[in-house]
């Protein structure tokens, strides 16, 4: 090893850095998908970094590759021992080495999207890892999910609820849905989407923009 | 097999030093400096070519014995020996320390027969290589665990390289506890361990850069310029084989392998 | 025992340590590793190679620290620690090894400069910023206040624990009896630590245990197709 590198050890201030998103939700649910429009999106205006975070191998990675919506140099995986919810909430360590790694190689960035593993509903990011989160449910899995709340559905800056074309056919209501969600959320929003009929997802989209133009634009800190 | 691991009664300790130099006269390699003492004898068995042969039973506990081997630059040597090595019990411990310092532009190939642990056997063994920085190096070492279906003795082996002066590896070996022999995370179900460091003449290329896993056997390319080929085996044919086909891979020139 | 080796050592360290299995995902892959008395085996020798040598390093690197912040009249104190890093990748035959050691040194490092910021982290950072771990540790353990004795145990805990806590989840044992295992190795974790040399030993004398089969592991690991830890 030779001596004298620049110090890449960031620091925890966020100014100067790009704005991270975590994407959470259960298997199944989307993520990858929408991580997959989000960047064929906001790819031409946005300077980006994906992280995924696979349970076994690294096969969204790879999907996000094949899939060509992103330089795959701009893409990590990262392995999680077992433990998707961990390597997100309360040992972020690897996931913000993946997004500082991404930054150092390619940055300035403006925006890094850390893909979480399918996991439950308790999953979510570390408020160290993201600045802002989206919870990917489906409709297949029921409409009671929104009413069982959990972390992930209260307190993500986003719910997106995907494969609303699938609604008739798993006998889910989309108004139970909503009217289930608004009650454990607030204000928070909430987004139904059908990624796999409208690819350019221009709600989820036009939201991470605003959040992208809060980020760039937030007063610096006192600390 | 285990009752004649006894050491031969006319046998005592020993203290005893060879020593092999090269020279470089007229551009090419001369053995110049060949001295043998008791049980370690040396004979040229070929321009630039030397073997070890036995003349006494050993290593015996007690014994004390030294090889250095001095290889001047630009020259090259060939070091084997003609039968493996049988360490005996004896009174206390034997060691054996081999020294080697291979200069600039200098080649040498180290290639003994494999070292057999007897039952009882209480032995070290002391590696120090010193390489200059384009020093060529093959260095082979094979220890065999007992005899067949013998358990072995006690052995520690600590092997240094270094390249240009800067650590490359160091090793260590400890044979003759059964409840580490046989941890999945050091033996297993091994019955010898061999390691051959192969140190290039040039910087290898990416196709050396690149670790390389084969059964009971890995290629490692270590972070100084060296490969250290590592392997595992039920027995001494297998050994060999599994070292010699990592040496294949190791000493190929970069872009093939 | 200075108390910061608790924060140190527990497996909630945000460090990523939770990721590695220390070879335990492949030989339980592999077979090698499919009960409690083989995982017991695979733990004890490990403890007694690569956790030998990490146990030796921790505490030389928790010395050099000490000794730099020592000398009278030197500059802010700046381990050698290009030389240390450069004995410990000499003791790393395997690539797969270096880099898995050389991660978790780095995810330490980061973690230890926000929770004990000191001097001799930010030398080491600007040095060697992906340092090995137990470069790192030993690092560490001095800017928390401990000593290389210290430092030393946590790196034999470390060389165990997580692999330990792997095989559990990999193969379903009882945690409980993985647990028994694990403070079976207790006086064999005192032996290693007390093993430690003083601070005048050479780096070059330190111990050098190697473990061929872990080597094998950790290669084959990061050839497998299928993996859900990173080393």
């Amino acid at each position: 090893m030779s001596a004298h590198h620049d110090d890449h050890h960031h620091a925890p201030d966020g100014h100067g850095r790009a704005l991270r998103l975590g994407v959470g939700g259960p298997v199944g649910s989307g993520k990858t998908a929408l991580v997959a429009a989000l960047c064929r999106v906001l790819g031409p205006s946005t300077r980006l970094g994906v992280v995924t975070n696979d349970i076994y191998t690294t096969e969204d990675a790879d999907f996000l590759r094949a899939a060509g919506v992103l330089d795959g140099e701009r893409i990590l995986a990262v392995e999680t021992g077992c433990c998707p919810h961990t390597a997100i909430r309360d040992d972020i360590a690897a996931n913000l080495d993946a997004v500082e790694t991404l930054e150092h190689r390619f940055g300035p960035l403006d925006l890094v999207i850390v893909e979480s593993g399918g996991d439950n509903l308790t999953a979510t990011f570390s408020r160290g890892l993201a600045d802002r989160q989206i919870f990917v449910l489906d409709v297949s899995g029921g409409d009671k999910v929104p009413r069982k709340g959990g972390p992930g559905v209260t307190t993500a800056d986003l719910l997106v609820v995907n494969k609303t074309d699938l609604a008739p056919m798993v006998g889910a209501d989309l108004g139970v849905m909503a009217r289930d969600a608004a009650a454990v959320r607030g204000d928070r929003p909430v987004l139904f989407t059908s990624i796999r009929r409208e690819p350019e997802v221009a709600k989820v989209a036009a939201w991470v923009s605003v959040q992208l133009r809060a980020w760039s634009e937030r007063p610096v800190s006192a600390g | 097999m285990t009752a004649d691991a006894l050491p031969p009664a006319d046998r005592h300790a020993m203290r005893a030093r060879a020593f092999v130099a090269t020279s470089l006269s007229g551009g090419r390699t001369v053995v110049s400096g060949l001295g043998s003492a008791p049980p370690l004898t040396f004979r040229q068995t070929g321009a630039r070519t030397v073997h070890l042969v036995s003349t006494a039973a050993g290593p015996l506990g007690g014994d004390r014995l030294r090889l250095d081997l001095d290889v001047a630059p630009g020259t090259s040597l060939d070091v084997g020996s003609v039968a493996s090595t049988l360490v005996l019990p004896g009174e206390g411990e034997s060691h054996l320390l081999i020294t080697a310092r291979v200069g600039a532009g200098a080649s040498l190939r180290f290639a003994p027969e494999p070292t057999v642990l007897a039952a009882g056997c209480a032995h070290r063994l002391t590696v120090r290589l010193a390489l200059a920085a384009d020093a060529r190096v093959l260095w082979r070492e094979e220890i065999v665990f007992g005899r067949y279906g013998e358990r072995p003795g006690r052995c520690h082996a600590r092997f240094d390289a270094t390249s240009d002066g800067r650590p490359l590896l160091r090793q260590e070996h400890v044979v003759g506890d059964p409840a580490l022999d046989t941890s999945s995370a050091i033996y297993g179900t091994a019955r010898c361990v061999g390691t051959t460091l192969v140190t290039p003449l040039v910087t290898p290329g990416p196709a050396c850069r690149e670790a390389v896993v084969g059964d009971g056997v890995a290629v490692l390319p270590l972070a100084g310029p060296g490969v250290l080929v590592s392997a595992l085996a039920p027995d001494a044919v297998a050994l060999r084989d599994r070292l010699e086909w990592g040496e294949a891979l190791a000493s190929a020139p970069s872009g093939a392998g | 025992m200075h108390p910061a080796l608790l924060l140190l050592t527990d497996s909630r360290l945000p460090a990523g340590g939770h990721a590695h299995s220390g070879g335990a995902e492949q030989a339980v892959a592999s077979g090698a590793v499919h009960d409690l008395p083989s995982l017991s085996a695979f733990l004890r020798g490990r403890l007694h190679t690569s956790g030998r040598v990490a146990t030796a390093f921790a505490a030389a690197c928790c010395a050099a620290c000490g000794a730099a912040r020592a000398a009278p009249d030197a500059p802010p104190g700046t381990p050698p620690w290009t030389g240390l890093d450069a004995e410990a990748d000499a003791r790393t035959a395997s690539p797969a090894q270096r880099a898995a050691s050389r991660i978790q040194g780095r995810l330490l490092l980061r973690v230890a400069r926000r929770v004990w910021p000191a001097p001799a982290l930010d030398s080491l950072a600007l040095a060697v910023p992906d340092p090995h771990h137990p470069v790192a540790l030993g690092a560490a353990a001095h800017a928390a206040g401990a000593s290389p004795g210290d430092a030393a145990l946590a790196a034999a805990y470390h060389a165990v624990t997580g692999p330990a806590t792997a095989a559990a989840r990999l193969l379903g044992l009882d945690p409980v009896e993985v647990h028994r295992l694990l403070a079976d190795l207790a006086p064999d974790l005192k032996e290693l630590a007390s093993l430690v040399s003083g601070p005048e030993t050479a780096w070059a004398e330190l111990s050098a245990h190697s473990a061929p089969a872990l080597d094998l592991l950790a290669e084959r690991h990061a050839r497998a197709a299928v993996r859900l830890f990173v080393s």
